[in-house]
């Protein structure tokens, strides 16, 4: 390569336009060969993806004579005759690779299929291309930023992780909340929830093929991402919910803008609904796909719209209520079959609860203050501060090293969009977490995907996986 | 464009702005979305927003049909070698958009996981600051290379800058 | 399933073993007394909080875990929730392995505790009980070191295979490089 002009610092348009020179008869030689090829492939002499190869070694499927996880899908699936199947030799199977860049995958996720014509024999998940270090990073941070690190996990339900993250602090430093604080953490979460499950619904039917889905959840997401931004400031990734109550109180008028809310998204769903439920290719695309019993969810870890899909009857909500919600009456969906279809609509019926819940809180707002009185976890307020001198001292301290909890440990779980989502909060008396691990609902989705995609057609993983709705920085953090 | 019209069946221009006109006005971006500046791209896209007013809203999942890579969201060491096989599959001419506090720097999450800039592995041309950036930031992101692209020269040299 | 077990204790409450399994629970809690019954070495421990249920741990001995997970598994446990890890650095043993258990039927968790030394970072796989362990295990073993013995693909799962160390260990560093502006050397 070295006798070939070097082109990639000058004259871009070189390597381009100079045809690869051959011998006399017309034939290149190996090296003039590659070179064409690399230009033809990659617009450059030397491309650099050949040197940073993308395999993951261990990390993927193996062939099956050396492979321990074919063990692993033969203990895992109730029925697993599909794996061996004696008449279908080595020859005729192939290993296709999904992703991590792919449109379907809802981010990065990668799987490994390995298929005999159109079935699905084994699957492997690898994931990991989106690991933040985020449980490192908490380490870092105090306990009042914690909540900037934590609620970039599940990105679609920012909401849901800040309350579990200071529902875990506030355990651990005994603080009572207000009643208007925990309502408005009802009231956001829940609005989370929809927010999200809007988001699921217009990218589960992009990928099944209705396309308007994806236009029409996406445009009603924006009345609820513009209700978040007056309140909140931002978006997506608030930080709204902080240890002690919430960062501010609702802007004058809220009432108004959850009543729009009520109008475009209740009326939206009955249009949702009318498009979907009966529609011959969503029922045939969506029944009997990528089923999942009720012990496989619960020997998996599945929680959340997939494994009621199943007909486990149980919400975290319900079973241990945080903060402040058995006080508002809802019902938890549940499907039969466990497929396709019945997370479809467990997750559109848990849209309409959750309006539900919204409704109530609005109608029994308690007044109050917004967050707890706690000196230890409140600065004092603005006017106290231009007043006393140890009213300033104590807001600097609180913001520069923040407060200290006691040690202990504990663990928290709250009922995100995808199921539990737990925190694990490690103290040792310092103002900085000493240990903080999440328990991600997404990642138990994905371990359960071999059991679900087995037995499918290649197809039937796109509308398998979007029905699950894993959000890939809740799986890997 | 500057063109002087004496007919109105014609329009006289220099080539090179001819070429960049055409090319801004019809980039397609590659789906390359990572974490949370993904669905602000998806929203984007998306009826409320519609990145379709800008002649971008085509977005490519092969990287062979792409112009435009919009690296949304937190780059890290494990999808890094990705990131850049799939720049090195675009064809020329080809840019590059870093999404958000993330895919600039590295953001908040300064530690062992995380590739602290995209531009330690491909060259961007366009940054957009935000956590995550709202759709209009991306857009004005996506005007502003518009206007780079009308203001530079037509052919640039291919790889690392 | 628990409510068989429940049973085998009342007659007994004469017998002292079984009196001390009551006393080392908290009194009203039958499912974690016939728990506490036949393994008397393991010490249970509640976390009362302000709002919320009642948090038990129990912590096992090495030895005992595998023992204890299937017995926890027969009395009503069946649904998995988590694995993770805990580095104490100084403290001995090291680490703690936190095993995290839902009973559904209950309404009821239960956290199980095993302390693991550093010099021997190893402890029993419950894969072989819990399907869902698999891919926490692997994420234990990945960012923490810790080995699962009889894991049936214990390889790493969130970093690239050739990565070195475990970085959630406490003598990792976080790996933060300076914040700079960039190019602004080269300009000067």
């Amino acid at each position: 390569m070295s006798d070939t002009p070097n082109n990639t610092e000058g004259d871009a348009q070189a390597p381009m336009l100079e045809p690869p020179t051959g011998s006399a008869d017309g034939s290149l030689d190996a090296d003039e060969r590659r070179r064409a090829h690399d230009i033809w492939v990659a617009g450059t002499e030397e491309p650099d993806w050949i040197a940073n190869a993308t395999d993951e070694g261990a990390q993927e499927l193996l062939p099956r004579d050396i492979d321990p996880a074919l063990q692993i899908q033969r203990g895992i699936a109730v029925d697993d005759d599909f794996i061996d199947q004696p008449t279908i030799t080595e020859d005729e199977r192939q290993i296709l690779n999904m992703g991590p860049q792919h449109p379907a995958t809802h981010g990065v996720l990668r799987l490994h299929l390995e298929l005999d014509g159109e079935t699905i024999r084994r699957v492997k998940p690898i994931i990991g291309y989106l690991h933040t270090g985020m449980e490192k990073t908490a380490e870092n941070l105090t306990y009042m930023q914690g909540g900037t690190n934590v609620t970039r996990m599940d990105y679609l339900s920012p909401l849901n992780n800040e309350l579990c993250y200071s529902l875990a602090v506030e355990q651990l430093l005994g603080v009572e909340i207000p009643p208007r604080a925990q309502a408005i953490r009802i009231l956001m979460t829940e609005l989370n929830r929809v927010a999200s499950h809007l988001i699921w619904v217009a990218t589960f039917g992009m990928d099944i093929g209705a396309l308007s889905m994806m236009i029409y959840g996406f445009r009603d997401r924006e009345a609820i991402l513009a209700f978040f931004e007056k309140v909140t400031g931002l978006r997506m990734n608030h930080n709204y919910i902080r240890p002690g109550g919430v960062a501010a109180d609702l802007p004058e008028g809220w009432e108004e803008d959850i009543d729009g809310i009520f109008d475009i998204v209740g009326s939206g769903l009955d249009d949702y609904e009318d498009l979907l439920n009966r529609n011959p290719i969503f029922l045939d695309r969506t029944r009997g796909v990528g089923v999942l019993t009720p012990e496989e969810a619960q020997a998996y870890g599945v929680t959340g719209p997939a494994a009621r899909a199943s007909g486990v009857n149980f919400d975290l909500r319900k079973a241990f209520p945080y903060s402040g919600i058995e006080q508002y009456e809802f019902d938890v969906p549940l499907g039969k079959h466990g497929d396709t279809l019945d997370r479809y609509l467990v997750r559109m019926e848990e849209m309409r609860q959750s309006l539900r819940i919204v409704q109530q809180v609005l109608e029994t707002m308690p007044p109050g203050d917004y967050r707890t009185d706690d000196r230890k976890v409140t600065p004092p307020p603005r006017k106290r501060i231009d007043e006393s001198m140890e009213a300033l001292i104590h807001h600097f301290k609180l913001f520069t090293e923040g407060f200290k909890a006691p040690a202990g440990e504990v663990y928290q779980a709250v009922e995100s969009p995808r199921g539990e989502l737990g925190m694990h909060l490690v103290s040792k008396g310092g103002s900085k977490p000493w240990r903080l691990h999440a328990r991600t609902p997404s990642f138990a989705i994905v371990q359960a995907l071999p059991v679900m995609l087995t037995d499918q057609i290649v197809p039937d993983v796109i509308a398998t996986l979007a029905s699950l709705d894993p959000v890939l920085g809740d799986v890997d953090r | 464009m500057a063109a002087e019209v004496h007919n109105p069946n014609f329009l006289l221009t220099t080539l090179d702005k001819g070429i960049s006109w055409t090319r801004t006005r019809s980039m397609w971006p590659a789906t390359f979305g990572l974490a949370c500046c993904a669905i602000e791209m998806m929203a984007t896209g998306a009826a409320h927003h519609d990145l379709a007013r800008f002649g971008m809203e085509v977005f490519r999942a092969s990287p062979r049909q792409a112009d435009l890579m919009v690296v949304a969201g937190r780059l890290s060491q494990k999808m890094a070698p990705v990131l850049r096989q799939v720049y090195d599959q675009m064809a020329e001419p080809k840019w590059v958009i870093s999404m958000g506090a993330c895919a600039s720097t590295g953001g908040m999450f300064n530690n062992y996981a995380l590739v602290q800039g995209v531009d330690e592995i491909v060259p961007v041309d366009v940054y957009v600051p935000g956590c995550p950036p709202g759709p209009q930031s991306l857009m004005h992101g996506i005007l502003t290379l518009q206007d780079k692209i009308m203001a530079g020269e037509i052919r640039r040299s291919t790889g690392l800058l | 399933m628990a409510e068989e077990s429940t049973p085998q204790e009342e007659p007994q409450e004469t017998d002292e073993a079984a009196e001390e399994a009551v006393a080392r629970v908290l009194p009203d809690d039958r499912i974690l007394a016939g728990l506490a019954e036949p393994f008397p070495n393991v010490v249970f421990t509640s976390f009362e909080p302000l709002a919320g249920p009642r948090q038990d741990t129990a912590t096992v001995s090495r030895e005992e875990l595998i023992s204890f997970v299937e017995a926890v598994n027969d009395a009503g446990f069946e649904t998995f929730i988590d694995v993770c890890s805990v580095d104490h650095l100084n403290r001995k043993p090291r680490y703690d392995v936190v095993i995290n258990l839902l009973s559904m039927q209950h309404t009821k968790r239960l956290l199980i505790k095993v302390g693991v030394p550093g010099d021997d970072p190893t402890v029993q796989s419950i894969s072989s009980i819990y399907a869902g362990a698999n891919f926490y295990e692997r994420e234990v073993w990945d960012l923490m070191g810790i080995v699962f013995e009889g894991h049936p693909d214990l390889t790493r799962i969130v970093l690239p295979d050739e990565w070195e160390g475990h970085p959630l260990r406490k003598d990792y560093s976080v790996g933060s490089v300076p914040v700079q502006f960039k190019g602004s050397h080269k300009s000067s």
